[in-house]
Order: C-alpha cells, then sequence, then structure tokens
C-alpha cells in the first residue's frame, strides 16, 4: 500500500446517537440499566452506535469492516456517504463535511452504497433503468447515462441481462444490480454493507469476485462483513465492538488475534480454526500463524 | 402450490411492433379518446366494431389476441356484478315477473351494454399497459401532467410512486405467498369456509405483510436517497421521450376512428 495516498473518508472522534425515546432499541440494556457509556456529553439515555471512532479510508485501499450484530457497524457505513451526520465528532468526504447540506451531493456522488437487502435497494422495474437510477439523478446527459450503465453492468457480469425484468433475477444477479447500480454512478469509494448476508455460496462468490476486479481496478472498497473468510483480500481490517474500534491493522496481523475473536464475536473461518486444533491437538511442527499463504502452503503439505 | 400468480392485468410483454414504438404520451391520449367513445357508444353494432379495432390492434401489435382478452379475466366479476346489478333493478316494460322480481327489456338491454362497456374499458386500458413499459407508462404520465405542476400538482411524485409499485408487485405477491403458505402449515385454512371465516383466515397474513411493507418502504428510501435522489428536479433520463411523426400519424387515426364511430352511431344507427 502507498503511505502517501489521499484520504477518500475521514472520520475524527465521532460519536453518534439514534434519535428516539431512551430505552428504545437498547441491547442488554433491558429494565433501564443503562450502559455506563451513556454517560458524558450525551444527554439522551443510549448506548450510543458509535462512540469516539476515529478511522480514515484511504485512496484505493480495500477495508474491511468487522464487527458482531449491533456494533454500530452500518451506523458507521451511513456515515460514509452522509446518511447520518455525526451527534460528536467531524466526517469528512474528501475534505467536504458531511454536516453541510450543500455538500451531501457531492458527497453522495462520491461514495456510492449497497445495502444488505437486495429486493429493497432495486427501484426500477427492468435491469438497465435500475442501474440508470443514480446518473439519472445526477442529472447527467443522456449518452453519458447510457455508456456508464453499459460498463457498469459489464462489470457487474449483468450486460446479458440488461433488458430482463428485475424480478427474474436471482438474488446474487440483484446484488451484483445494486452493485451496478452504484458503480454506474462513477464514485471514487464504494460502501458495502454486508452485501453477501442474503446471497448462496454461489452468489457470494460471484459478488467477491467483481469486487477484487474493481479493486484492482484502483476503486476504493470498504466491506462491511462478518464473515472473516470473505476478507482475505482486504488490505485492512477494522474490528467495531459496541460502537467503539477495538482492533485495526493487517489483514494477517487480525488473524494472529484470533484468541479475540471470540471477544470480538467473530467466527473463526475454518482454515483458522483447523489450523489451531491440529497446533493444539497434534505435534506436527506447525508455527504461530504467519501468513495467510503460509498457513495454506503448510496445509496443502500436510494432505 | 402458488396460491398467486402474476396478474395478466397490466403485465408489459415486450414485442418490437409500431404500437410498441410508440411514444407512451401518445398512446394514453388514444387511450383517453378511446375510453370517451366508448361511453358514448350506444348501438350493439358499434361495439363490434370497438372489438374489430382490438383485433386490430392486437395484430399490429403483434400480441395474440387471445391474451389481450385474457387480461380482462380479473375484472369480470365486476361486470358481471353491474349487469347483474342492472337487471334486476331498472324499471321499465315487463319481460318477466318471478314472485316479487320484475325484469324489465330496459334492465336486460341496460344490462348489456353496461357490461360491455366495462368490458371494453378494461380491455383497452389493459391493452395500455401491454403495450407499453412502466418505466415509460409514468414517464409519459409524468411528462402529460407536468403542466400542472406550476399549480403544486405532485406530477414527479405520483410518476414515481406508480413505479415503485410496480417494481413491488412482484415481489409482494412472493412474499404473501410465502407467508399464507406459513399459515398454511400452522392450520390455516384459506380455501375452506363461508366469506367471513376466509377473511379471517387471511387477517395474519395481512398483518406481517404490512410490517415487511413498511420495513422495505424505510429501506427503499434510503437506498434511493444513497443514490443521489432529490426528487424531480435536476433529473435527466436515460430514454428521454421523443414524440415523432409517427405519433402524431397515430393519434390522429385513433381520433378519427373513435369521431367516425360516435357520429355513425349517433346519426345512421340510432
Ligand atoms: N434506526 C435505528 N434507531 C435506533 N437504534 C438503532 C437504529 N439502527 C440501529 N440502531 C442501534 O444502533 C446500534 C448499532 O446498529 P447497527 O449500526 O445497525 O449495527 P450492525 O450494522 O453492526 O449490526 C444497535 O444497538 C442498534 O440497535
Ligand atoms: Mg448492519
Amino acid at each position: 500500500m502507498k503511505t502517501d495516498s489521499k484520504t477518500v473518508c475521514e472520520l475524527r472522534d465521532v460519536t453518534y446517537v439514534y434519535p428516539g425515546e431512551a430505552s428504545g432499541r437498547v441491547p442488554g440494556g433491558a429494565s433501564g440499566q443503562e450502559p455506563p457509556e451513556a454517560s458524558g456529553a450525551v444527554s439522551t439515555g443510549r448506548r450510543p452506535a458509535l462512540s469516539g471512532v476515529t478511522l480514515r479510508v484511504q485512496e484505493g485501499e480495500w477495508l474491511a469492516l468487522l464487527g458482531s450484530n449491533g456494533s454500530g457497524k452500518s451506523t458507521l457505513a451511513k456515515h460514509l456517504n452522509a446518511l447520518l451526520t455525526p451527534t460528536q465528532g467531524d466526517c469528512t468526504v474528501f475534505g467536504l463535511s458531511t454536516k453541510d447540506l450543500n455538500n451531501v451531493f457531492a458527497i453522495r456522488s462520491a461514495v456510492s452504497m449497497v445495502f444488505q437487502n437486495p429486493e429493497n435497494q432495486i427501484v426500477g422495474t427492468v435491469v438497465e433503468e435500475d442501474a440508470a437510477f443514480g446518473p439519472e439523478n445526477q442529472g447527467l446527459p443522456t449518452e453519458e447515462i447510457v455508456l456508464r450503465v453499459e460498463n457498469a453492468l459489464r462489470a457487474a457480469g449483468l450486460l446479458a441481462k440488461r433488458k430482463k425484468p428485475t424480478y427474474t433475477l436471482s438474488g446474487g444477479e440483484k446484488q451484483r444490480l445494486a452493485v451496478a447500480g452504484a458503480l454506474a454512478m462513477d464514485t471514487p469509494c464504494l460502501v458495502l454493507d454486508e452485501p453477501t448476508a442474503m446471497l448462496d455460496p454461489q452468489g457470494r462468490r460471484e459478488l467477491l469476485d467483481v469486487l477484487r476486479s474493481l479493486h484492482e481496478g484502483g476503486k476504493t472498497i470498504v466491506s462491511i462483513t462478518h464473515r472473516l473468510e470473505e476478507i482475505l483480500r482486504c488490505d485492512r481490517a477494522v474490528v467495531l465492538v459496541e460502537g467503539r474500534i477495538a482492533w485495526e491493522g493487517s489483514i494477517p496481523g487480525l488473524f494472529a488475534h484470533s484468541d479475540s475473536f471470540r471477544k470480538w464475536g467473530l467466527d473463526a473461518p475454518p482454515l483458522v480454526s483447523l489450523w489451531k486444533e491440529l497446533r493444539a491437538e497434534t505435534d506436527l511442527p506447525l508455527p504461530e500463524i504467519p501468513t495467510l499463504t503460509a498457513m495454506t502452503d503448510s496445509l496443502c503439505r500436510l494432505l | 402450490m402458488k396460491f398467486l400468480n402474476h396478474l395478466t392485468f397490466g403485465q408489459y410483454v415486450p414485442a418490437d411492433s409500431l404500437v410498441h414504438r410508440l411514444d407512451p404520451r401518445c398512446k394514453i391520449l388514444a387511450v383517453l379518446v378511446v375510453l370517451t367513445g366508448i361511453f358514448l357508444a350506444r348501438h350493439i353494432l358499434v361495439f363490434a366494431a370497438w372489438g374489430g379495432l382490438l383485433f386490430s390492434l392486437a395484430v399490429l401489435s403483434h400480441l395474440p389476441f387471445r391474451l389481450v382478452l385474457r387480461s380482462a379475466k380479473p375484472v369480470l366479476i365486476l361486470v358481471f356484478f353491474t349487469a347483474f346489478i342492472h337487471v334486476f333493478f331498472t324499471d321499465g316494460t315487463p319481460l318477466l315477473e318471478i314472485g316479487f322480481i320484475t325484469i324489465t327489456r330496459e334492465g336486460v338491454s341496460g344490462a348489456v351494454y353496461m357490461g360491455l362497456r366495462l368490458l371494453f374499458l378494461v380491455l383497452f386500458a389493459s391493452f395500455l399497459t401491454l403495450t407499453t413499459k412502466p418505466m415509460e407508462l409514468s414517464d409519459g404520465l409524468e411528462r402529460l401532467f407536468s403542466p400542472f405542476v406550476r399549480f403544486g400538482f405532485p406530477a414527479h411524485e405520483l410518476a414515481m410512486m406508480m413505479t415503485i409499485a410496480l417494481r413491488f408487485i412482484p415481489t409482494l405477491l412472493d412474499e404473501t405467498d410465502r407467508i399464507m403458505k406459513a399459515q398454511l402449515a400452522r392450520g390455516a385454512a384459506f380455501d375452506r369456509g363461508n366469506l367471513w371465516k376466509r377473511l379471517k383466515a387471511f387477517l395474519p397474513v395481512l398483518i406481517p405483510l404490512f410490517v415487511i411493507v413498511f420495513q422495505r418502504a424505510e429501506d427503499l428510501a434510503t437506498a434511493m436517497e444513497a443514490r443521489c435522489y432529490r426528487g424531480g428536479e435536476g433529473r435527466t433520463r436515460m430514454h428521454p421521450l421523443v414524440w415523432r411523426t409517427g405519433d402524431t400519424l397515430g393519434a390522429l387515426c385513433v381520433l378519427a376512428i373513435v369521431a367516425g364511430l360516435i357520429v355513425g352511431d349517433r346519426s345512421f344507427l340510432s
């Protein structure tokens, strides 16, 4: 990774509390016992969905955002394209503050999003019409929209289905259409909020392949997941626990911390579990987890 | 087993034809003219002519006539109900008396005409949706209503609502189907008992359906916002509507045919 690369999005000490009545949806905070973090400058009684998050997304990197359910991943993602603005702290995208309403359009033209449920983010009744929705909102000329839709559908592997009604697509195809819709907006950065959660293994693989080639093409990607096997190609990982960043670092570094996975609410992928089992239960000469390639190599040699 | 098949009414059937290629505004206006004509029709021969017109349009648009006719199926009950009311509740020359019920000559002819009118209304209206993509239809309506925007008419919003409704009909049908199967597995009876019992069995389907619809609506609104949606202002189109000479000719043709039928009806046949 380049060290002097540009910053795409930056969160500085961001705290976010969902508006609404105090005892709303606080997990584990039943019977009025609020967690201690709720005190401080935030006056409502709820636990903040994000507390003191500082994060920088560099141009061209593929960042994995990990965490269990309710750890604040979606809340963080929505800050990156001004769908939510910090209760405290600052969030900037290419230097533009998300709090300034005049910046919102520029920010959403710079960071696009794909959400978890493919069914709930498709607007058009026909594949190419849906892909065109973003560029149409951006007010681009017709020829430009046609060109972008074609490129986006090609990148997402859906060019052959461009005239098909959207309800005839499979779940995986719908999710790739959502990616195409985001690509057609030609944003430098793409944020995906658990895009594979509702897909079968096949659909998941196809989507990851699309992301991989986008990353190779230089797109900045933030992908949210709680499946560790999906982050092997990422450059960096950030682990969220109860709205705070619990760990941040490289992917091999993350797997070296696999003792903490349980504490962070993450499931180790089968490969890592197998490695640990083998190290603990046999006396095979296996080193402490070094790198992913070394791990797969030595396992392959064993088999 | 599938409880709800995708409705034929309103479902676009793609084909490469003259009618499909017409501007949606032309087709909407033409259908409005035709519907007016149907309301003014009084003679049975004129209805035969309407049937002939529908048949020629089906041929022109490369659609099987059977498919066009089938689109009226969901409203046949309504047609029969209207006809039924006319038969029993019209005063006039008695034709038949059974107890206290009198069937009149006017009642029978009124029933036939009202039934035919409704039937043709539905057939022509669904012919429009059979040959026009939903997006084109809503674009067409938006453009036709755009002169009223300055008086506060929400043309873009209504068109967008229509697009989204059409987009979600298949999804909601699937969802309803899924919930009904789940309820069926727990012993619900949708196909037994009287109407009241069936409606009651349907209530546990409607409630989860509403919850799902609201969740979907919220998600969709967020997704649209994330894709720079700000309403109709500043929005451009991938396929902007273009009114061609052919559209003018088509509209004039329909106007001439309908005018001819009305004049013929009034002056020669009545
Ligand atoms: N719309 C909302 N209103 C109130 N609380 C919310 C809302 N959305 C999420 N939360 C709460 O914020 C916290 C973080 O949620 P979220 O960001 O969705 O987590 P994740 O995406 O990691 O599962 C959770 O405690 C959740 O209950
Ligand atoms: Mg989430």
